[in-house]
């Protein structure tokens, strides 16, 4: 198998600006405040995925999950280090899309999916497709500012899904979405991952994971902690023991839409 | 574990994002096309007048100017035809301010999707450069017919000279627009900077007042009136002039169309060598941007 993703001694910094007008900047010059800090977001992280493989990413909030998901997406780059991928990357960062907020739905799925590569031909022939798995009725013809949350993922999810992409990356976008929408979403990943779409997981929810990789990386404050099995991650990231609820698509684990603070995903 | 279907990618392993910076922006045309619509749709979205809007300006400017500087300091008397040689400064000047502002804000304005999607970032300010563009050509048009009804005829001159005139802006703007879109995402300054900018570059072109009012001053020759003429937006205006103005005074008694002291000497090849200028303008700012791109979607 060719490799999809290879990730290779990857590094970003992030600065974090305390201050920002001068007044600011010299108040706290004069106290001898800090005026920045910096942290490394993904520090020294190698990895190689293969054409075809579906691969959890774990953490605990602030790992770096969603960082090194965009060096793999191109949004950002890596300070040190390379990143190679090989053909059409789509999928969600972040719960939610790159979406305009006064744009329509509509409007939003043309301009999201000729960002994603996709030509007029293309969107037109998966338009009603994209419609219909959104299902957001009538709102699809409103500015996305006034979506809900779930409204907001389920179109952005709806658009990368279709890209027919060749990596597909998905970023903790189900913790907003409804239990029938969720089941939905989760069949649509196991057609992607059957498909043979290389396919990256953020989740926090363990059953999901389970269910869904077979191999599960695990990021530790920018460190890459773990690389292997699905179960063994879990274990490692102890996230194992109080999760009864025993996996497949239909068994959502309920707590999930309240906890959103937990960034959790099913 | 469900049997799995070799996908076959012929694709080349390659380093993610855009790399090609301008280029990439005009491989990608139908990208390049649904911004540019969507920058005129929301340009006045959530307004009663719309589009209607980008007259209503200019045209409060131009009755004012019309006015005060026509009328009431004599500009008509000391400028034939002034109001086509108003017109022509404020439609090119419109043109600069316009692409130079929106380009300035377009990162910033476009923030959720840079944070989110990989794409040319140039994408923004040159399709808020081609928003203006599309404004200001119905003022063009308006221009041309006023400039038709007072006696312009076509030369081949004047017609390189507007083309010259409207080039010199597209791409010294977009120059401006590239650097100034990246600035603002560090510091909201840069905004500011530019529309403190656009309240006095309409008084540094010769539209209000005639050039030959500088070149018989006593500051003729003087560096204050070299600086004048490094000015792109000067060259541009002056261009434009050349085009629309002049052949509608042109039997007015001593005007002399290509010289002085309506237009300064060579006019045709200041506006070349201002093209070119722009153009490598253009290069360094796009080198600039690179440099600042990939900083970007983090410092949103």
């Amino acid at each position: 198998m060719p490799e999809s993703i290879v990730v290779d001694h990857a590094s970003k910094r992030f600065t974090m600006r305390y201050h920002r007008t001068i007044k600011e900047i010299t108040v706290a010059t004069m106290r001898r405040q800090r005026l920045s800090d910096s942290f490394l977001a993904v520090n020294d992280v190698s990895f190689k995925i293969e054409q075809g493989e579906s691969v959890g990413l774990m953490g605990l909030n602030g790992s770096g999950k969603s960082t090194l998901l965009k060096l793999i997406s191109g949004v950002m780059r890596p300070d040190s280090g390379k990143v190679y991928t090989r053909g059409r990357i789509a999928g969600l960062i972040a719960t939610g899309a790159g979406f305009h907020p006064q744009l329509s739905g509509r409007d939003n799925v043309f301009l999201n999916a000729a960002i994603l590569g996709m030509s007029e031909a293309e969107t037109k022939r998966k338009l009603d497709q994209i419609i219909d798995f959104a299902d957001i009725g009538r709102f699809l013809d409103t500015p996305v500012g006034y979506y809900s949350s779930g409204m907001f993922a389920r179109l952005g999810f709806a658009v990368a899904v279709h890209a027919d992409s060749d990596i597909f990356l998905v970023d903790e976008v189900l913790a907003v979405g409804d239990r029938p929408f969720k089941k939905k979403c989760m069949a649509r990943m196991k057609e992607v991952r059957d498909a043979g779409q290389t396919m990256v997981y953020v989740s926090h929810a363990a059953a999901s994971v389970r269910n869904m990789c077979d191999r599960v990386l695990v990021l530790e404050k920018g460190v890459l902690g773990f690389d292997g099995d699905a179960d063994a991650a879990i274990k490692y990231l102890k996230y194992d023991d109080d999760d009864e609820e025993e996996v497949g698509s239909e068994d959502m684990d309920e707590g999930m839409d309240v906890d959103e603070g937990l960034g959790a995903d099913i | 574990m469900t049997v799995v279907t070799t996908r076959d990618v012929n694709a080349p392993l390659v380093q993610p994002g855009y790399r090609a910076g301008l280029l990439d922006v005009f491989r990608r045309r139908y990208l390049l096309r649904l911004l540019v619509r969507k920058g005129i749709q929301q340009r006045y979205s959530g307004s009663f007048l719309g589009l209607l809007w980008s007259y209503v300006q200019p045209a409060v400017q131009f009755s004012v100017y019309f006015f005060v500087m026509g009328l009431i300091l004599g500009m008509h008397k000391n400028v034939p035809n002034f109001p086509i040689h108003l017109f022509s400064g404020m439609v090119i000047v419109h043109y600069f301010t316009e692409t130079f502002s929106q380009g300035t804000r377009s990162i910033v304005q476009n923030r959720q999707i840079v944070q989110k999607m990989s794409l040319p970032r140039e994408m923004f300010p040159v399709s808020a450069m081609m928003v203006s563009a599309i404004h200001t050509f119905p003022q063009l048009l308006i221009l041309w017919a006023g400039a038709l009804i007072t006696g312009w005829t076509p030369d081949p001159v004047g017609l390189l000279a507007g083309f010259l005139g409207i080039m010199i802006v597209a791409v010294f703007g977009t120059g401006l627009a590239l650097i100034f879109s990246a600035g603002n995402v560090f510091f909201r300054d840069f905004q500011n900077i530019v529309s403190t900018f656009a309240l006095f570059i309409r008084w540094t072109v010769p539209m209000i007042y005639p050039f030959s009012r500088l070149a018989t001053s006593s500051l003729a020759g003087t560096w204050v009136y070299k600086v004048y003429l490094m000015n792109p937006i000067s060259i541009a205006v002056l261009n434009v002039q050349r085009c629309f103005w002049s052949s509608t005074v042109k039997d007015v008694p001593n005007f002399n169309p290509d010289g002085f002291p309506s237009f300064p000497s060579h006019l045709i090849l200041r506006g070349i060598i201002m093209l070119a200028v722009a153009v490598v303008f253009l290069g360094i700012c796009q080198l600039v941007f690179s440099r600042f791109e990939g900083k970007l979607a983090e410092r949103l």
